[in-house]
């Protein structure tokens, strides 16, 4: 066995996996806030609310439907993501108007309300979610041992990231969607029905969100407050990327999920506040995060 | 000769100071009789909680600053306070002190980070700041982790007055928080006061008058959250325990609560605000869970119909500011 820096290989690729399977889902919240901050100009506070409901969803899908996870990929998503559109129509549009400050308020409220829910039901220990049998084992790579599951989230989650990245950068749809976050008057003048574009926009976010959720509940525990504990993070990371981009929202994630991966591995117990002194220590040298445009 | 404009103007300042004494005056005779009515412990709890909202409207309502995450002072405030009050055996008000201090010292620290961002930016920094911090109370020695530092002593205020005392404790909170509302009520109305607003109203214009408004925001949030460690030292030393319920995201999105609920930007909103939540908790704790729901739908309530807050909605009725 050889080593790294005096710490077997071992252990280092294997807090490097965690690191990258914990990105993953850091780029796929941030992303969606990213998405939904373009179009709403509102911090969606309820995201981890969000993420947590996927694997709420997916889990009782399976548990009193016998719906197996591969559907659950596809249908909850949606699920969710509907709800999302029932909020935004009934909720967020009549704030649209108003200081940033009450669609973050309104949306921390949700949070709470949807916590709360899930907490009274399920207690908040957690429950747990089978890896999907065509997923169960692993490979040896020879320096590491990869189980499948944790390969297939990795890869998915980046093929979902660059899915968004192209249809935004890249399709007619997202040119609407770019020019109506620069202009929504204007575009609006176009023909082009922005409200309903807006409303879609933040279906979208939540169903990335919820997919995240999917995907993380075999990893994690199924739990009430798994959303509130990943979203601060998540914020940081958004603050640390700046929202103006989608690539950079993805780049940041995973790249902030394999620092914390590392520091696990050289310095454990900083493991967990690392992306928060990351976050201090680019507020200090370059406020305006690294693919932002400055607030 | 004055305009009816001036008039008017004159008018309603002098109506505005008469009907801010009136309702000190009423507050005040309210906190004299109550506790004889009602429980002690209750009522420094809601006045510790009524500190802790006037501090954190310092920054939302007269700065314009979202701070998520207010627990970050008001919770390590309270650890040392009970550190110092328990370990190292010190009277109830020089631990108050270093806790305030605390607040202090943290509010510098964290202000000069999180004011170099504006918005909803802000908001998310102090929160993930509170939340960097809350992680390293979880495990330091310090904050005895899960377990929190319990059975902090009272002690003899200035070595003479026993606080274990009820009626004792109880003056020496009022005390403490109605000097502390009086300073911030100065603050606001002091010509600094009057920067924040504009820095509140317009940050560009502000600039362009040539005030270095970022030295404004960090003065400000250094004010706030040192009296937020006033508020959670005097919290730890009256229920004699300090724990990570106080340094939790939760609490900063409480305080959130009581200051809209109450009224932002008004001077008696933020106190009326953390009385009711206070009290609305005491009574709906037997329904567990249930208190993160309904306090989740009073936010989406007040942003939706009533941002003015219950202070805000009165004052606007009877045409005064309160």
């Amino acid at each position: 066995m050889f080593e790294i820096f005096g710490i077997p290989s071992q252990a280092m690729f294997a807090q490097l996996l965690l690191g990258l399977i914990n990105g993953s889902f850091y780029a796929l919240l941030s992303l969606g806030l990213a998405v939904i901050f373009g179009m709403l100009n509102i911090i969606n506070f309820t995201h981890g609310a969000q993420y947590m409901m996927g694997a709420f969803v997916a889990y009782m899908l399976l548990q009193y439907l016998g719906v197996n996870y591969w559907a659950a990929l596809v249908i909850v998503p949606i699920l969710v993501g509907l709800t999302g559109i029932l909020i935004e129509r009934v909720l967020l549009q009549r704030i649209q108007k108003l200081d940033h400050l009450y669609g973050l308020i309104l949306t921390f409220g949700l949070a709470l309300i949807i916590e709360g829910l899930f907490r009274d039901y399920y207690g908040s220990s957690g429950q747990p979610y089978d890896v999907p049998d065509a997923l169960q084992g692993g490979h040896n790579l020879g320096f590491m041992f990869l189980p499948n599951y944790r390969a297939w989230v990795i890869g998915f989650s980046l093929v979902v990231c660059f899915g968004t990245w192209f249809a935004i950068e890249r399709t007619r749809l997202g040119s609407y969607l770019r020019a109506a976050t620069e202009n929504p008057t204007l575009v609006r003048a176009f023909g082009i029905n922005v409200p309903r574009m807006v409303t879609l926009t933040y279906g979208f976010g939540v169903g990335l969100a919820a997919l995240a959720g999917v995907m993380a509940a075999p990893i994690y525990n199924v739990s009430p407050q798994m959303g509130s504990d990943i979203i601060i993070v998540v914020f940081a990371v958004v603050v640390i990327g700046g929202m103006g981009s989608i690539m950079g929202a993805i780049l940041t994630g995973f790249t902030l999920g394999i620092v914390e991966g590392l520091t696990k591995v050289f310095f454990p117990e900083a493991s967990n506040t690392v992306i928060f002194f990351i976050m201090i220590i680019v507020l200090l040298v370059r406020p305006a995060g690294f693919f932002g445009r400055s607030a | 000769m004055a305009s009816a404009a001036d008039i008017s103007a004159i008018k309603l300042r002098r109506d505005t100071d008469l009907s801010l004494a009136v309702a000190a005056a009423a507050l005040l005779a309210c906190l004299i009789v109550a506790p004889f009515v009602l429980y002690p412990v209750f009522l420094m709890k809601a006045l510790c909680f009524a500190l802790f909202a006037c501090a954190f409207n310092l920054l939302i309502g007269y700065v314009g600053l979202v701070s998520f995450g207010h627990a970050l002072y008001f919770g390590w405030a309270g650890y040392l306070a009970a550190h110092a009050a328990k370990v190292w055996g010190l009277q109830p008000e020089l631990a108050v002190g270093i806790g305030t201090a605390t607040g202090a010292v943290l509010g510098l620290l964290g202000g000069v980070v999180a004011i170099r961002r504006q918005g909803i930016y802000f908001a998310m920094i102090t929160l993930a700041l509170a939340q960097m911090m809350y992680l390293v109370a979880l495990r330091v020695k310090l904050t005895g982790g899960e377990d929190g530092i319990q059975d902090v002593p009272r002690g003899r205020l200035f070595g003479v007055l026993d606080l274990n005392n009820e009626m004792t404790m109880y003056a020496f909170v009022l005390v403490v928080v109605l000097a502390a509302f009086f300073l911030i009520y100065r603050i606001i109305n002091s010509p600094f006061g009057e920067v924040l607003k504009a820095i509140r109203e317009n940050e560009q214009r502000a600039i362009s008058l040539g005030y270095r408004t970022d030295r404004y925001k960090l003065v400000a949030f250094v004010l706030s959250a040192a009296l937020v460690g006033l508020a959670g030292s005097l919290k730890s030393i009256v229920f004699q325990l300090a724990s990570l319920t106080d340094v939790h995201w939760t609490m900063s999105g409480e305080v959130v609560l009581m200051t809209l609920v109450g009224g932002m930007g008004t001077v008696f909103g933020p106190v009326v605000g953390a009385f009711l939540i206070v009290a609305m908790e005491n009574y709906l704790a037997p329904l567990g869970q249930w208190v993160l729901v309904i306090q989740g739908a009073i936010f989406v309530v007040c942003v939706l119909v009533f941002r003015r807050g219950i202070v805000g909605e009165l004052a606007n009725w009877l045409r005064v500011k309160l």
